[in-house]
């Protein structure tokens, strides 16, 4: 190990632009991880595999390689539509089952079609980012449809020992399709501009804007429109969201559809900064988990505002300690938990 | 005595056997051991999460406390692995400590969620200092030694683990079979029907968590000394989740299921390992996949694990008669005042934000008085309830119990001075019987603790809880149920379990929200006949009741809240006539 350099104005800035960059995606992951937990109890562990999902699957078709994530995306949706079947046996109405058939078959069998016909055409980036969202939120659908529909009336500690199984299983799957080996995707600006010292790469000018329009969105969805109002009411109280109509398995799915394509795009912004492996996106997940526990799991803008700080927090610890760098991050949560028992305590479930 | 151990002598003469059967390959015994490590980390997460209600998914750190205390000891400095022991059981329960008072307190799903962050963290820890010999880890760790005979090979360190395994799980069963275990049993049904009873919530998930936190140590000291090394990885975060996933598997509610939980998962394992790259071709993580879809699928299907479904093929064992007569409990020291006032309410408040809930109320309960407490739905009168028994904190005023201030006291410190209550909605442990739930209000009645309990020396004690429990269940005609599930009774019977529970706390004052609803018109007279009994006893009940005919014919004096606000108090002929309360009732016209 070499001297450390000085900490002098110009590190500081580059540490913290660093920091804010990647505490941009932490922030990402933390909102859909707040989302997914209002609406469903789900604590989403396999937020991870979005991550690694949709940026390896954006890195082989930008590399001409059909990525294995489609199969799988195929294969879930045909579960889903039997677990469908299953569920309507009592009355196969013609036009549940056609809606099924349309949502878990036709849709990603639509996917890999228009993927085998672009195949061995030149890629074009915006093509190949639509493919990778598609095809991972078919999985988030799915993965909500076949893992936890199921048990949704549970207790939040059965959901988070789904989420575990889902983890494990996916981050497997991660394994055989992209191998041990990492990968990087295209920019998708190589533009740069520079302001005094720093620079400002297109990169991370792409993520500050679409980590402010995804969070002016998802508040703005949950305000002021009727499917965010049913999500959220649904959060509060399924049995009364149900009593009011709101179809409860509906919000579920919409909420992983959400996090999903969330989950993906951190993945598609990240994958040209640094070198992705099958199993990174697990690490990266949690860094958006400790945002969002110290947003409470509720707020958006306290698990942004965590976000960054997780980021920055990051940022110089790999610059003053890096051996402890993930060490001092995740037990950045415990002060955190200390402080929030001690403001708040515990308060009584109401259980089963 | 002897049917309750003679499953487990079997179950010890079979493993002391099974090194012995003549061409064992040594690969099975090995094999063995790695269940019997396994299954003392999932026993420690059976009783804290199966029992308990506690997640963790840090239990992997605590094994890696546990091995590399005793690896760094015995290397470094040449402690005897037998001195380490002690210390590695230390260094985890203190670690267990630590991390406990920071999380404990939290409710629900931030404690799994900090134990993910925390095995996490301490995972890279152990990969990154110098004394724990970063990513290489330590090795060269003396095997357990007696005397000249060391256990190098798997087939002799085989008796220490399952010496331990077997001793843990006895000490466990009789943990959970005593005064603190049924303290613990409780806490997953939440902590306010617990804390009612004097049980000290915080202290009792601590305790099952550093009980758990030991048991990985264990498994951790007897690991450092199997593989003679130890390194990060086996105390990592995949790792930690494992061992839930064990638990859950083998049912995360019973002892033994952790045994069996983590036989399945290491057999299956092993089988994955060997035959799916053959069988599918490829390399890598198959056999996490199939776990996780394992482990999904186990969830949807069998939530409660493979142990209960195991033990319901065999022939269902008559349930225990009623406990051994044993000496009475002492009864409470101080007697009631004569006449005197057992609780004053003072200008009691309380506001939630906006809404005053109870304005100002003030009234008394004197000593061998049955006060009810009556009025319209969202009156008040159940927060009243939990301002009293310290449930809820009053916003301003005063309440005292004989004489002393309650104000901002823990319920804990409530029912010791003499008040005990029932719930509006039930409270009771649904899967422990009746007589379980009711001896948990004798709780500040016993004295003994955990280590007495484990080691049975707690039984003069248990036995005289029990009695008094049982006594308490005939006292309120529910003798014939006293065995069966809690959550097997009707509504209207669990409310009766409910005064049999307060029943054993030996109030002065007994406080009974809604004890009248969903009884029939027979049991309902024997509810009125036995609490004038408790009154003609020495006894004050306090009631809030919807039932106008048996609140009249019961009551000596009625207190009427309408919005918060006391608007009426005096006998039952006095209310009946009293023009705020009809209006109260039926609206102004009448």
């Amino acid at each position: 190990m070499g001297e450390r350099p000085a900490l002098n104005t110009t590190i500081l800035l580059f540490l913290l632009q660093d920091g804010i960059t990647n505490g941009a995606i932490y922030a990402l992951l933390g909102l859909a991880l707040v989302l997914v937990f209002a609406v469903t109890r789900v604590i989403l562990i396999p937020q991870g595999e979005f991550i690694t999902f949709g940026a390896l699957t954006y890195a082989s078709l930008s590399a001409g390689q059909m990525p294995g994530t489609i199969k799988l995306a195929v294969a879930m949706g045909v579960v889903a539509f039997a677990f469908d079947l299953f569920t309507f046996r009592r009355a196969l109405q013609a036009k549940r089952v056609l809606r099924s058939v349309a949502v878990n078959i036709v849709f990603p069998l639509a996917i890999w079609g228009i993927m085998l016909a672009l195949a061995g055409k030149p890629s074009s980036i915006p093509v190949n980012i639509a493919l990778s969202l598609l095809i991972v939120a078919a999985i988030g659908l799915y993965l909500y449809r076949i893992a936890y529909q199921p048990i949704a009336h549970t207790s939040v500690l059965v959901l988070l020992i789904a989420s575990v199984g889902c983890h494990l299983a996916l981050q497997g799957f991660g394994l055989v399709f992209f191998g041990a080996e990492g990968q990087r995707g295209p920019a998708i600006s190589t533009d740069a501009i520079t302001i005094g010292a720093l620079r400002f790469t297109g990169q991370s000018i792409a993520v500050y804007g679409i980590t402010i329009a995804l969070i002016v969105g998802l508040w703005l969805f949950f305000g002021y429109t009727l499917y965010g109002k049913a999500l959220r009411a649904t959060a509060v109280n399924r049995l009364g969201a149900r009593l009011v109509g709101i179809r409860t398995t509906l919000s579920g799915q919409l909420a992983f559809l959400l996090a999903s394509v969330i989950g993906a795009i951190s993945g598609i912004l990240i994958v040209p900064i640094t070198t992705l492996y099958y199993d990174t996106g697990f690490l990266i997940g949690l860094k958006g988990f400790v945002a969002a526990i110290i947003g409470g799991l509720v707020s958006y803008p306290l698990t942004a505002a965590a976000a960054i700080l997780v980021g920055c927090v990051e940022a110089f610890s790999s610059f003053y300690a890096s051996n402890y760098k993930e060490v001092i991050v995740f037990t950045l949560i415990l002060p955190v938990l200390l402080l929030r028992s001690l403001a708040a305590p515990e308060v009584e479930e109401e259980k089963d | 005595m002897t049917s309750r151990l003679l499953p487990i002598f079997a179950f010890a003469v079979v493993m002391a056997v099974i090194p012995f059967i003549p061409g064992i390959p040594p690969f099975w015994i090995v094999l063995l051991d790695n269940i019997g490590l396994a299954s003392l980390v999932a026993m420690g997460l059976v009783l804290l999460t199966g029992v308990g209600g506690l997640t963790s998914f840090g239990q992997a750190a605590f094994c890696g406390f546990g091995a590399y205390t005793t690896a760094v000891l015995s290397t470094a400095y040449g402690v005897s692995p037998w001195l380490t022991l002690p210390l590695s059981l230390l260094v985890a329960g203190f670690a267990a400590v630590l991390l406990g008072l920071l999380t404990m307190r939290l409710s629900g799903h931030y404690l799994p969620l900090g134990t993910i962050a925390w095995g996490i963290s301490l995972y890279y820890l152990f990969g990154k200092l110098e004394f724990l010999g970063r990513n290489d880890g330590i090795s060269g760790i003396p095997p357990l030694s007696i005397g000249a005979w060391k256990m190098l090979d798997p087939g002799t360190i085989y008796f220490p683990i399952w010496i331990a395994v077997i001793i843990a799980a006895l000490l466990s069963m009789n943990l959970l079979d005593s005064r603190t275990g049924r303290a613990i049993r409780a806490l997953r049904r939440g902590h306010v029907a617990a804390e009612a009873f004097g049980v000290q919530t915080a202290r009792a998930k601590l305790l099952v968590f550093i009980y758990a936190a030991v048991l990985a140590g264990l498994s951790g000291w007897l690991y450092a000394h199997f593989q003679r090394a130890a390194n990060p990885t086996p105390f990592g975060p995949h790792l930690g989740i494992e061992y839930l996933f064990i638990a859950v598997v083998g049912g995360a509610g019973y002892v033994w299921g952790g045994v069996l939980g983590a036989a399945v998962v290491i057999i299956l394992k092993e089988a994955l390992q060997s035959y799916l790259p053959a069988l599918l071709g490829g390399s890598g993580q198959l056999e996490a996949i199939v776990f996780g879809i394992l482990l999904v699928a186990l969830l949807q299907l069998a939530p409660t694990g493979m142990w209960p479904w195991l033990t319901s093929l065999l022939p269902a064992r008559e349930s225990r008669r009623r406990p051994a007569p044993a000496d009475a409990l002492p009864g409470r020291a101080e007697s009631a005042p004569t006449d005197g006032v057992l609780l004053q309410v003072e200008k009691a408040r309380k506001q939630f934000g906006g809404v005053v809930a109870v304005n100002d109320v003030s009234f008394e309960v004197k000593s061998r008085e049955i006060v009810a407490l009556i009025g319209p739905n969202g009156a008040g009168k159940s927060t009243t309830f939990n301002l009293i028994t310290g449930v809820l904190p009053a916003t301003a005023g005063q309440v005292t119990v004989r004489g002393e201030s309650v104000s901002g006291a823990p319920p804990q410190k409530v029912v010791k001075l003499g008040v005990a209550r029932t719930f509006q909605h039930v409270k009771l442990v649904p899967d422990m019987t009746v007589l379980e739930n009711v001896a948990l209000g004798a709780h500040l009645r016993g004295s003994s603790g955990a280590i007495a309990s484990m080691l049975r020396l707690d039984r003069a004690d248990e036995a005289k809880l029990l009695a008094e429990a049982a006594r308490q269940i005939e006292r309120v005609g529910l003798g014939d149920q006293m065995n069966q599930l809690a959550g097997s009774l009707s509504l209207g019977q669990q409310r009766i379990v409910e005064i049999a529970r307060a029943l054993c706390v030996d109030p002065m004052l007994l406080l009974l929200d809604e004890p009248a609803a969903g009884l029939r018109h027979m049991e309902k007279q024997q509810l009125a006949a036995l609490l004038r009994q408790l009154r003609e006893g020495g006894m004050s009940v306090l009631l809030v009741e919807h039932d106008m005919g048996f609140v009249m014919n019961l009551a000596d004096r009625i207190v009427v809240l309408d919005f918060g606000t006391k608007i009426a108090e005096g006998t039952p002929a006095q209310i009946k006539t009293n023009p705020d309360v009809i209006k109260a009732y039926l609206g102004a016209a009448a």
